[in-house]
């Protein structure tokens, strides 16, 4: 009996001071990246191929996933505010919650899905496979030429997929409630720009983006170098990267929000 | 994928994201609003315009006829010039009232145009002489409880 209290006292600490120790190499991996990142923009080449393997095919879910949730929004918000005759704001509405929350968030967890899993489920296929070891036996820095133009292509296409969900989103709340519904075309324009501050709305939605960019593929090359080289490994370092980025992207969503939008209208 | 089709995608793909945030920044997509054609100015005098803003509807009988197309501060007379664009399709006689109305309890603020029985018509920038202010809450308040304390 007191050894099996003991034992479960033992795996407690043991999970915690694994995780723990987890943590403390995803962070020096992510400084490695990061201090070897030189030749990434030396030789932009292989960046620009990344961010086509990330950035553009990921842009189809994220053009058609951006309309129809500003679709939604307008259909929903036009519903609410039509009860009391302010139907107008739906423009307002919908352009707020886009540029502020769900665009960079809604983005970033597509993201994490699309290319997120599909970078660590590479980057482990290449460890299984001995690929990286081979390029480190060629003196090549498997970090400089395959983590790091991943990374970057990764921080550099979050922004302008985010940017472009949101734009489709409003797109999208433009037709439901103005092609659609008949909302008035100008006052569902012009309270918009009433309403959305360019430096308070604008540039604080892409900051953010900036962040999940970094979050999810920094996760997302993490979970792909440190997954044990078997066919399993890979499978649950890809189920890893989707899970522990969203859990991500909604927290640091949080601290962001407290932190930009205090007192802010 | 041959690098130079890569190379042309990607490059398609940062333009389209610059292109998504000045739309955002800008959001002038659309804001031609209200393009009928051919439209008359019309430009009114009121004492106080509430919340209207640039853009906003001009109605008469609940139809938009036209657009707000700017509002000054009148160093003369004090109070707010409002210009109006309105369709050349309308027409509407010289004592035609002009009010700042609310569409709904919260509702934005548009121009409501009651037209007159004169014969002459309002042309090019003429100036509507009747006008009613936009309706301030702590205004009609504040009214309404002079009155009842005058009525004690």
């Amino acid at each position: 009996m007191r050894n099996r209290i003991v034992v479960s006292i033992q795996a407690i600490g043991h999970r915690t001071i694994d995780s723990i120790w987890r943590l403390g190499v995803a962070s020096r991996f992510f400084v490695w990246v990061l201090l070897k990142s030189t030749t990434s923009f030396l030789r932009f080449g292989l960046v620009v191929r990344e961010i086509y393997f990330v950035g553009v095919l990921s842009l189809i879910i994220i053009l058609v996933s951006g309309l129809f949730v500003g679709m939604v929004l307008g259909l929903q918000g036009y519903e609410t505010l039509q009860k009391y005759g302010s139907e107008s704001a739906v423009g307002t509405l919908v352009a707020l919650s886009l540029v502020r929350e769900l665009g960079p968030v809604m983005a970033a967890l597509l993201f994490a899905s699309r290319a997120g899993s599909a970078i660590t489920a590479e980057i482990g296929l290449m460890k299984a496979t001995n690929q990286l070891a081979a390029m480190g036996m060629m003196a090549v820095d498997p970090i400089a030429r395959v983590v790091a133009p991943r990374f970057w292509a990764g921080v550099i296409s979050m922004p302008f997929l985010a940017a472009m969900f949101s734009v489709m989103g409003v797109f999208g709340g433009y037709l439901v409630t103005v092609v659609f519904i008949g909302v008035d075309n100008g006052s569902f324009w012009s309270q918009m720009q009433n309403a959305v501050d360019f430096r308070y709305d604008i540039v604080n939605g892409v900051i953010k983006s900036c962040f999940f960019g970094v979050a999810v593929t920094a996760i997302a090359v993490f979970e792909g170098f440190d997954a044990p080289p078997t066919a399993e490994g890979v499978s649950g370092a890809t189920t890893r990267t989707v899970v522990t980025s969203s859990l991500v992207i909604l927290g640091l969503d949080f601290v962001l929000t407290s932190f930009m939008f205090r007192g802010v209208s | 994928m041959s690098r130079t089709v890569m190379d042309f995608w990607v490059g398609l793909f940062v333009m389209a994201g610059i292109g998504a945030l000045l739309i955002l920044g800008l959001k002038v997509g659309n804001l031609t609003s209200y393009n009928a054609g051919e439209v008359y100015n019309l430009t009114g005098n009121f004492e106080n315009i509430g919340g209207l803003k640039i853009r906003a509807p001009v109605k008469s009988a609940g139809v938009v006829v036209g657009r707000v197309l700017d509002i000054q501060y009148s160093l003369e007379t004090h109070d707010a010039i409002v210009t109006m664009g309105v369709s050349s399709s309308y027409q509407f006689p010289k004592d035609t009232f002009a009010s700042i109305l609310t569409s709904g309890l919260l509702g934005e603020q548009y121009i409501g145009l009651s037209p007159g029985g004169d014969a002459v018509m309002l042309a090019d920038g003429d100036k509507i002489m009747k006008t009613n202010s936009a309706m301030v809450l702590e205004e009609m308040i504040g009214r309404f409880l002079f009155d009842k304390a005058s009525e004690n």
